[in-house]
């Protein structure tokens, strides 16, 4: 479909999620991590989810709050542990959840690979490390690298500042992170703005995120004051 | 030659960042890793123009933020928030990621747990087995930039050398540190073996003994 939907609330916006999906969920931290959409997915209670993201929640609330609800199954991301993330340290060390650890920059490509119609690639990254174990190795020249799949979504969530009617995105400062690669790689895109502006409202040369990789956005008004 | 500084002790942990920002030449675009490395940028010439780059997806990154300027979408790669300065700009994760491998950056430093002889390093995992295994960018960074500073004590506490033949614990990258700062000595890990390039408050010749690693001077 080639028309963006502006839907009311964050609950409509993640409706159509179903049990087992893959979910790409962006965010660095709490910078850029749409908690709104994922709380409402936590109410939509979508079980035996992959969740695809760089960590794995921090205290209790957005990402840990629906590692906590007991709907994901798996999770893909570079650096589960932090200092904040008990939901995840307990689940994991009592085999409830399954983790796949992916080095950040393999990551990310191996979703900008799937989003655009990259069949594999080999990277550098993980060459003679545990994370490189049981994959193809391939000598190029004189260096060796790792033969990484894409990660495809059947929906990313994402959080940019504003989004113009035609879907256009634009981010703010380091909260843009892993929200334009994530757009790219899922089936459907799910985007959370402080606004929504007219077209014509976003400068063409500023857009980040073009509207064509953007399926359904939800306003939600700038972040209260201490809100992860 | 090794140049033996024996009028004084080791480096402490303010003097090691100290001594590598001493070797970022002006110009230079650099990844500090998080934790001790981060600390670089305290010493670092405002003049000589070096530009801070980090891995969640900014250039040109300023200092720590100071309270009443904390923004909760401007944050470092240890979540920090910090600011920006005049130049900077803002792209998404694969982009940054490509910057990195695409051998771009001109310098990265970062922590270990052990870097070998040949330049291997460990710094993501003890391979103990009820860690929770977490990588970030580690093996990233150590193989996309063209020169991988390490900054950590050549001895663990329990006495054992850091430096060592072969690491013991899981690899991070493979033949990827360039220079290695620790308090007792720094040195350059070249493909014919380990230079001993300066020691602090310990002769070269029992520092040798102490490691039991071949060493140059």
């Amino acid at each position: 479909m080639s028309v963006v939907e502006i839907v009311a609330d964050a609950d409509a916006a993640v409706a159509g999620i179903a049990d087992g999906a893959t979910v790409l969920i962006g965010g660095f931290g709490a910078a850029g991590q749409p908690v709104e959409l994922i709380d409402a997915l936590c109410r939509a209670g979508a079980r035996e989810l992959t969740v695809v993201s760089n960590n794995a929640g921090n205290g209790e609330v957005g990402l840990a709050a629906l590692l906590k609800a007991g709907q994901v199954r798996k999770i893909i991301c570079s650096f589960p542990r932090q200092v904040d993330s008990w939901v995840f340290d307990e689940l994991y060390r009592s085999k409830r959840i399954e983790l796949e650890l992916v080095p950040q920059g393999s990551l990310a490509e191996r979703m900008r690979a799937a989003g655009a119609g990259i069949g594999a690639f080999f990277c550098p990254t993980g060459v003679g490390t545990p994370l490189a174990e049981g994959k193809e190795i391939r000598l190029i020249g004189d260096r060796e690298y790792v033969l990484e799949y894409p990660i495809r979504g059947d929906a990313a969530l994402i959080k940019a500042y504003r989004a113009d009617m035609a879907g256009n995105l634009v981010y703010r400062k380091t909260a843009r992170n892993f929200g334009p690669v994530m757009a790219t790689a899922a089936a459907t895109t799910i985007v959370q703005v402080d606004e929504v502006v007219e077209r014509g409202d976003i400068d063409p040369e500023a857009v980040v995120t073009p509207g064509i990789y953007v399926d359904k956005i939800v306003a939600i008004g700038p972040a209260a004051e201490g809100a992860a | 030659m090794t140049v033996e500084h024996l009028d004084r002790g080791p480096l402490d942990r303010a003097e090691i960042p100290a001594r590598v920002a001493l070797d970022i030449a002006p110009g230079s675009y650099v990844n500090l890793g998080i934790g001790q490395p981060t600390t670089v940028a305290d010493y670092l010439d405002p003049a000589a123009g070096i530009t801070l780059h980090t891995e969640n997806g900014m250039l040109g990154m300023g200092r720590t933020a100071l309270s009443g300027e904390v923004d909760p979408d401007l944050i470092n790669a240890g979540k920090i928030p910090v600011t920006e300065t005049p130049g900077a700009s803002y792209f998404h994760h694969a982009d940054s990621f490509a910057m990195m491998r695409g051998g771009h950056l001109d310098v990265c430093v970062l922590g270990a747990f052990q870097v070998s002889v040949a330049g291997d390093l460990a710094n993501w995992h003890t391979g103990a087995p009820d860690a929770i295994p977490a990588v970030g960018g580690a093996m990233d960074l150590a193989t996309g930039a063209r020169a991988l500073y390490v900054i950590m004590t050549l001895f663990a506490k329990d006495g054992a050398p850091k430096l060592v033949p072969a690491c013991t614990y899981p690899l991070t990258g493979r033949a990827c540190v360039t220079r290695l700062y620790t308090d007792l000595a720094v040195f350059t890990i070249e493909p014919g073996g380990v230079r001993v390039d300066e020691t602090y408050g310990i002769s070269a010749a029992e520092l040798a003994g102490r490691l039991g690693v071949p060493l140059t001077s």
